[in-house]
């Protein structure tokens, strides 16, 4: 009963608190005038933050919306055009590339960026040496900025001098185009983007590992259950949690992905790695076509916003918020 | 080793010598995999930069330069105009984080601590900008930046418009909020009586006792305009102005592949260092930042 013990002394506020000359002159002039002194001593401190918000993230998000059914080009005033937007970007050929290809980049990097991270980090957490050293390293690739790991895998790819299938020749595998080839490109380029950003998957799972109770293991093997089996009923349920999380986030950022494929392929070979992103930036800045561009936005922006909305629902009611 | 926590492989099982000749050859195979995907990609790019531009292309590659070569880093320092790309991300970079820093700590000690009207709504719309993929809305932010609303000025190639948008960040916002509610109230109630008014009760009270959660804001900061791409390539199409990630692409095209990769072992080396220097902190926020899910 620690509650026993707290102590009866009063704060001073509570025992001075008339004659406490805090602030006396500012603060009179009746409780109206106080508060209202208050409220703009707060919205002072808010005001820097709130304006930022406003023009970088509510305004543009409306904006979105309203350009999309104008025809808009900068310097001269926007007209009004319904849905011309929608159904001109609807009819153009790369629009289906687009959305196909975001969507296969997205179950590629569910099923190659998933999978890796996990066994990888279920291995290392048996391990019992040099910890530090493979977290470090797992995380090494995410601290190079991304533009240089796919110039890097550029390289890498490259058909003549590409470590790529340097490294197939040398297993006496037959070599690949790899990110020049239409039906390799976009394999490769989730290859990237795995390798770029595993290392935060990784350590997310090594940490949900190591919350899992040390008892429900040995339980398990008292049942004569075997690795695999303590695999599937131990530690995939306690990492349930973690795993849906983690891919919906990772569908929300994969699917808005635009440095590999400009960098690497320039959306080629024949339209193969064009992502929705890619062609909003076409449309902006090579058709100069913006109502266009942010009807492809706003097509976007209510696909990611349901999964992100599915997220913070599940992040709340799981009691936690994130922190 | 293993301080008493049981994994997966009980140490039992570790201790007898099938087990531990399993658990060497485990991490011998471990180790190899990770020095030849994570490690060998970076001692690749390093030395890949000091051979001789006939030798980088030759197959099969040459695993160690024939003859080093330094001249690939000093090209790109010159021929690419690395000190001023590498400048204006430092001043991106810098003021960024300043401005976050200032306009998001001030923000969430009002919504924290000074019950500003409306608070809830307000708190609720930043956080609504969660659900908003920041990607997508590029374009009418792009807009927005290029004409500015009644002022009508233009932000582009201007690091402003890398300042003021990084400081619309939802997420450290928040990060800071939650951290301030955790701060009791007795505490600033306290250097009220003491005369503080609330930018000083901010200063020195608050912000003393924040340093891990300023910490962990900077890092996020920092990191995220150093590795930005398509915002900035948006916004300076002048390529005095250009951060080193965009400079890098555009320059790709012309320029010899060892001057190339040499640049971008450059490009690197700010994150790769902060990392090394701050790994313990950045790996023990992103593990526990994510396990309260």
């Amino acid at each position: 009963m620690k509650t026993a013990s707290k102590p009866v002394v009063l704060p001073p506020a509570a025992v001075g608190a008339p004659e406490v000359p805090r602030s006396a002159g500012r603060r009179a002039g009746g409780p109206w005038r106080r508060r209202l002194a208050d409220q703009s001593r707060a919205y002072a401190f808010l005001v820097g933050g709130l304006l930022c918000f406003a023009l970088f993230s509510w305004y543009p998000a409306i904006r979105a919306v309203v350009i999309a059914f104008q025809k808009y080009t900068p310097g001269s005033p926007p007209q009004w055009v319904g849905t011309a937007n929608f159904t001109r970007v609807f009819h153009d050929p790369e629009f289906t590339a687009a959305w196909r290809n975001t969507f296969t980049f997205t179950l590629l990097a569910l099923l190659i960026g998933f999978a890796v991270p996990f066994v990888m980090a279920l291995v290392l957490n048996e391990l019992r040496h040099a910890k530090a050293f493979f977290r470090v390293v797992v995380y090494l690739p995410v601290m190079i900025p991304p533009v240089v790991s796919a110039l890097l895998w550029k390289w890498f790819y490259d058909p003549g001098a590409g470590l790529a299938n340097e490294a197939l020749r040398f297993l006496h595998l037959p070599t690949s185009n790899w990110s020049n080839g239409a039906d390799t490109a976009l394999v490769s380029l989730v290859i990237v983007a795995t390798w770029a950003n595993m290392g935060g998957t990784v350590l997310i799972y090594l940490a949900a590992l190591q919350g899992i109770p040390g008892e429900l293991y040995e339980a398990a093997e008292l049942d004569g259950a075997n690795i695999l089996q303590r695999i599937r009923h131990v530690t995939i349920p306690q990492t349930r949690f973690i795993v849906l999380m983690l891919m919906l986030l990772q569908i929300i950022a994969t699917m808005q992905v635009f440095t590999e494929p400009f960098v690497i392929t320039g959306g080629g070979p024949e339209n193969a790695t064009v992502t929705v992103l890619y062609l909003i930036y076409k449309y902006a800045f090579l058709y100069n076509d913006f109502g266009g561009a942010c009807a492809l936005s706003v097509m976007l922006l209510v696909l990611l916003g349901l999964f992100s909305a599915v997220y913070l629902r599940l992040t709340r009611s799981s009691g936690e918020e994130y922190s | 080793m293993s301080s008493g926590t049981r994994t997966l492989v009980s140490p039992l099982t570790l201790a007898r010598p099938r087990g531990k000749a399993l658990y060497w050859t485990v991490f011998t195979a471990v180790v190899l995999l990770f020095a030849l995907a994570f490690l060998f990609p970076v001692y690749w790019m390093v030395t890949g930069a000091m051979k001789s531009p006939d030798e980088v292309t030759r197959t099969p590659p040459t695993l160690v330069p024939q003859a080093w070569h330094l001249s690939g880093y000093t090209d790109a320092w010159d021929l690419m105009d690395l000190p001023t790309h590498l400048w204006n991300t430092v001043v991106q970079a810098a003021g960024a984080w300043l401005l976050q820093l200032v306009f998001c700590t001030a923000a969430a000690y009002a919504l924290s601590k000074l019950k500003p009207a409306f608070g809830k709504v307000i708190l609720g719309g930043i956080l609504a900008t969660l659900m908003v993929p920041a990607q997508a809305l590029v374009v009418p932010k792009y807009l927005t930046v290029a004409d500015l609303p009644l002022i009508h000025t233009s932000l582009l190639n201007d690091p402003l418009g890398i300042w003021l948008p990084a400081v619309a960040n939802a997420f450290n916002l928040y990060l800071l909020k939650r951290f301030f509610d955790q701060i009791p109230r007795d505490v600033l109630e306290a250097a009220e009586i003491d005369g503080a008014g609330r930018l000083r009760t901010l200063w020195s009270i608050v912000l003393p006792m924040s340093r891990p959660v300023l910490g962990v804001v900077s890092i996020f900061a920092l990191v995220a305009v150093w590795q930005d791409f398509l915002w900035p390539l948006m916004v300076f199409s002048d390529t005095d102005k250009q951060p080193i990630s965009v400079a890098l692409v555009q320059l790709s095209q012309n320029i010899q592949l060892t001057v190339l990769i040499a640049a971008m072992v450059i490009a690197s080396i700010p994150m790769v260092l902060m990392f090394l220097v701050f790994q313990r902190h950045i790996i023990a926020g992103i593990s526990a930042g994510s396990t309260k899910g």
